[in-house]
């Protein structure tokens, strides 16, 4: 069962790097670079229990808290050209 | 007895879990434009990871184990929607237009139409 | 008063996180939640808006309600993309938020994005521009049923 569920996640990560390597935009390839980190996550989950040994989460929660502020940190750069970009700017 | 039946499932959770990922990363190969592919991304991201985990949390009983897996689960509910609008709002300023069957943003919201027939 | 509570959480975050309870860990955690609150305290985040304390009685109803939704639309959105006709009928419409709060808004908005099917893709003020999949998912949110739950969790009930 974990095992299936193991095959299904990596089957999911083929899928989603298949979608990164066609793009056709640079947000495609943000969304499936999302997708990858999300899927990344699950496999570490079901890989710790397969494994017994859950302190594989710890890791998961990292990388998810990563995931999120390096989605964020991309979008905002391919938006801006700029990381340090501030609204007030366009004020001026 | 129970335990039995809570082994059985949170196999039933898990493995439906591990089908509704499949299909939201063909629905991620699938869709035809940026927009639709963010929907079948958040097949994956909400119902696919939440049976998936939620399965591991019954495998887990009640321990520290369970509890982060309910934080990864939180994770998800709460910054997963923050993602994909940045991303759907990014796109949409950089001019990438969605392909739309009928665009009805020009609409008078709350004017009543929204009752008609579909 | 929500200070308090975001320090309680704080700690209790750390001790769900740590796993080891020595007298020395236990009190780095409780520097660290103290640190954390003077932090926010700082930065004004530890408000109404930021650690929204007052709608817990509305979120033990909300959050089952919003589960049952995003299944039932991820149901519906699978059953498109395994078609192999792939019945998609994009639309994007506006809709108008009774929200009063920005927290209200923001709970609307990320409710609209979290069940797939429909995301938000732009917010200004109180209205919500929105990409559907299907037609009638934007018909049914133009319909207002979502808004007027997320209204009465404001308040609350």
């Amino acid at each position: 069962m974990l095992i299936a569920a193991t095959l299904a996640v990596l089957a999911a990560l083929i899928l989603a790097v298949i979608r990164a390597v066609r793009g056709p935009t640079v947000f495609d390839r943000v969304l499936a670079g999302n997708s990858v980190g999300t899927l990344a996550i699950l496999l570490l989950a079901v890989l710790g229990f397969l494994d017994g040994r859950p302190e594989w989460l710890d890791i998961g929660i990292t990388y998810g808290l990563l995931n999120i502020i390096s989605t964020l940190a991309v979008l905002k750069f391919f938006r801006h050209g700029d990381l340090a970009y501030d609204v007030g700017e366009d004020a001026k | 007895m129970i335990a039995i039946l809570i082994e059985w499932a949170s196999g039933a959770m898990i493995i439906t879990g591990s089908i509704f990922i499949v299909i939201g990363a063909i629905g991620l190969v699938r869709m035809p434009d940026l927009y639709t592919r963010i929907h079948a991304a958040s097949v994956t991201d909400t119902l696919g990871a939440g049976l998936l985990l939620g399965g591991l949390m019954l495998q887990s009983g009640l321990s520290l184990v369970t509890l982060k897996l309910a934080f990864l689960l939180g994770l998800f509910f709460f910054m997963g929607p923050v993602a994909s609008h940045a991303l759907a709002q990014a796109a949409l300023q950089e001019g990438i237009e969605p392909l739309l069957r009928e665009d009805r943003r020009h609409r008078e919201a709350g004017s009543g139409e929204s009752g008609e027939a579909r | 008063m929500r200070h308090a509570s975001l320090g309680l959480m704080l700690f209790a975050f750390w001790l769900a996180l740590s796993g080891h309870y020595t007298p020395f860990l236990i009190a780095v955690g409780v520097v660290c939640a103290l640190a954390c609150v003077a932090v926010a305290r700082r930065m004004d985040t530890g408000d109404a808006e930021g650690h929204p304390t007052h709608l817990l009685g509305g979120a033990i109803t909300y959050f089952p309600w919003l589960v049952l939704e995003i299944v039932k639309s991820a149901w519906t959105v699978s059953k498109i993309i395994m078609n192999p006709r792939l019945p998609i009928s994009p639309t994007m419409t506006v809709v108008d938020a009774s929200q009063k709060t920005s927290v209200g808004i923001a709970t609307y908005a990320n409710s609209i994005t979290l069940t797939p099917g429909t995301i938000t893709t732009h917010v200004r003020g109180k209205r919500l521009t929105v990409h559907a999949l299907i037609r009638g998912g934007a018909l049914d949110l133009e319909g207002g049923a979502m808004d007027a739950r997320v209204t009465k969790f404001e308040g609350g009930a």
